[in-house]
């Protein structure tokens, strides 16, 4: 497992307490998961993807991450409707692991309230909260 | 395994450890309304030949071959044993029911196991098994829960020609998780009437049982194209696992589950278990799927090896998530199932389903002839549901006196079908024991 300091946490997202990021883009925001997130679950062998056009509100549940000994639900950030999924998981789930931020992201979702992206952490609050379990 | 009771001595030992005094200070937690107050009524101890002769006495009482002629099937059927299957299961290898504990290190259980699921898979026409469930009506029961889970609703249309043990097996298992059965008729000819399917809304299956309770087979081209119309999974069951050696397979027909019981392939009757859960479906939906699932692989070798896989469904690790609570199987059961399968090979086990048919067409004839009626039109596999001459149902204990029991009264389960009786025919009925059948009922 890595120490704290040795993650990779970009300043560029926003992160939820489940350990999901998202990321604002041209309106959408795009969701994986984090670093810590990652490395907790080990090498993940399968992903659950939800359909593009399903809706959820935040918090949800929108898809399941598996990994070698372990399954973890995946919780929406924001709420929202999704508008595609990364179909490269279903080949290569590994990209989860290898590439979290940009090859591993999860689902794009077209977001129905973004204030809830405010009121995700920072990447200092997340910081916060990982020592919070050390 | 070995049963080693404890003695006075373990159990006071036991009891100084968690330091308390006796058995009942012990239980002291427990609510003195949740405790029984007395020992069972139970007879007291007998030595070994008095247990013997009571078990003979017991024995005598009892209407079986060879003495008697069973017409009995509705769910357990008399097969052909070989000896072949009676000799390797007394390989003590193979010997124990359970999975082990520390599964990769018996690959042979493994393998029995991975040659299983092929051999089930294969015979249904699915493309994946599992390891095994305890018994038919538990496997439909988990086969229910998984459509749901597949589909994400809660409605579920069951043909009431399903064994009515199944149903409600599958009641008591799916009513409490909020599903909702809706029980479909039958028709004149015996098989399940699917009209009331289209005013349903979304179900998440529609079940059936082919060859159904009354040895109908199902037309389950009709029953796929409604299921799938309605988005909903399309179940099959069986009680009869060796009709699949003559049947169209369910799978080739576009079933998405099909599961049932396997005590046709080798497993003694045993006065009605254990018997052996089949659980087939399809390669997009083991994710789904309840149960233990062994896998091939290479190791780091790159040396052949068998694991447990697909493990993240279960209850040990997926906890209140998992896809059932099963965490076992009927190896050994299993085990018979693959043993008698392989022993008889593609060849023989429609060789053995023939037999079946072909007699029981026999007989159905020659009822018929003897002025009985039988039921109904819809074709069988080695069952069917017939009423006596004349609608004598006293024909029945004067049978009975003659050493023949002739099938399974109708009337507690259908009481509309009250003088009817189903009767099965397997390959163990010689020429000569039908030709009786048929001459003391028209006699």
């Amino acid at each position: 497992m890595k120490k704290i300091k040795e993650l990779n946490l970009p300043g560029s997202v926003r992160y939820a307490e489940d350990h999901e990021w998202a990321k604002l883009g041209n309106g959408t925001v795009v969701v994986g998961i984090s670093d810590y997130a990652q490395d907790q679950l080990g090498d993940i062998t399968y992903v659950e993807l939800p359909a593009v056009g399903d809706s959820f509100e935040q918090g949800d549940e929108f898809g399941t991450l598996e990994s070698v000994k372990a399954v973890s639900e995946l919780f929406m950030p924001v709420g929202g409707d999704i508008v595609a999924v990364n179909e490269d998981l279903g080949e290569s789930p590994g990209l989860i692991n290898e590439d979290p931020y940009v090859g591993g992201w999860i689902v794009e979702i077209q977001p129905s309230d973004l204030k809830e992206l405010d009121a995700l952490m920072d990447v200092d609050g997340y910081v916060e909260m990982l020592r919070g379990f050390e | 395994m070995r049963y080693l009771p404890h003695t006075d001595d373990d159990i006071a030992a036991m009891l100084d450890a968690v330091g308390v005094k006796s058995l009942e200070d012990l239980f002291e937690t427990v609510p003195l309304d949740c405790r029984r107050t007395r020992d069972p009524d139970l007879p007291g101890p007998l030595t070994e030949w008095e247990l013997t002769d009571r078990i003979a006495v017991s024995a005598e009482n009892t209407a079986g071959p060879p003495d008697y002629k069973v017409y009995l099937g509705a769910g357990s059927y008399e097969h052909v044993r070989p000896a072949s299957v009676s000799y390797l299961l007394n390989r003590s290898e193979f010997s124990t029911a359970y999975t082990p504990y520390q599964p990769e290190i018996s690959q042979g259980t493994l393998q029995a196991m991975y040659e299983y699921q092929t051999l089930t898979a294969r015979l249904l026409g699915m493309e994946a098994a599992n390891a095994s469930l305890y018994d038919g009506a538990s496997a439909l029961a988990e086969a229910v829960l998984m459509a749901g889970r597949v589909t994400k609703r809660t409605s579920v249309a069951i043909s009431g020609v399903v064994h009515p043990f199944y149903r409600q097996v599958v009641k008591t298992y799916v009513q409490s998780a909020g599903y909702k059965l809706t029980e479909l008729p039958y028709t004149e000819d015996g098989r399940t009437d699917l009209s009331p399917v289209d005013n349903m809304d979304e179900p998440a299956a529609v079940v059936v049982q082919s060859p159904n309770f009354f040895g109908c087979i199902e037309d389950l081209s009709e029953v796929e194209q409604k299921a799938h119309e309605l988005g909903a999974l399309f179940v099959t069951a069986f009680t009869e696992a060796l009709a699949y050696g003559l049947l169209k397979s369910p799978g080739s027909l576009g079933a998405d589950i099909v599961c049932g019981e396997g005590q046709s392939l080798g497993i003694p009757r045993s006065f009605g278990g254990p018997g052996l859960g089949i659980f087939t479906t399809l390669t997009k939906y083991v994710r789904r799927m309840p149960g233990r699932v062994v896998g091939k692989t290479r190791d780091l070798d790159g040396k052949q090896g068998f694991v447990l896989t697909l493990a993240t469904r279960e209850q040990h690790i997926r906890r209140e998530k998992a896809t059932s609570n099963i965490c076992t199987n009927n190896s050994l059961c299993a085990l018979t199932a693959a043993m008698f399968l392989a022993s008889l090979g593609g060849t023989g086990i429609r060789e053995l389903a023939r037999l079946n048919y072909d007699k029981c067409e026999y007989l159905k004839r020659e009822l018929r002839e003897a002025g009985c009626t039988i039921s109904f039109a819809g074709p069988t596999f080695n069952e069917f549901v017939v009423r006596f001459p004349k609608n004598d149902a006293s024909m029945y204990d004067r049978l009975l006196a003659k050493g023949i029991v002739a099938g399974l009264p109708l009337a507690r389960y259908f009481p509309e079908l009250e003088g009817c009786f189903l009767v099965c025919v397997t390959e163990i009925k010689s020429k000569a024991d039908l030709d009786v059948l048929v001459r003391e009922i028209a006699s």
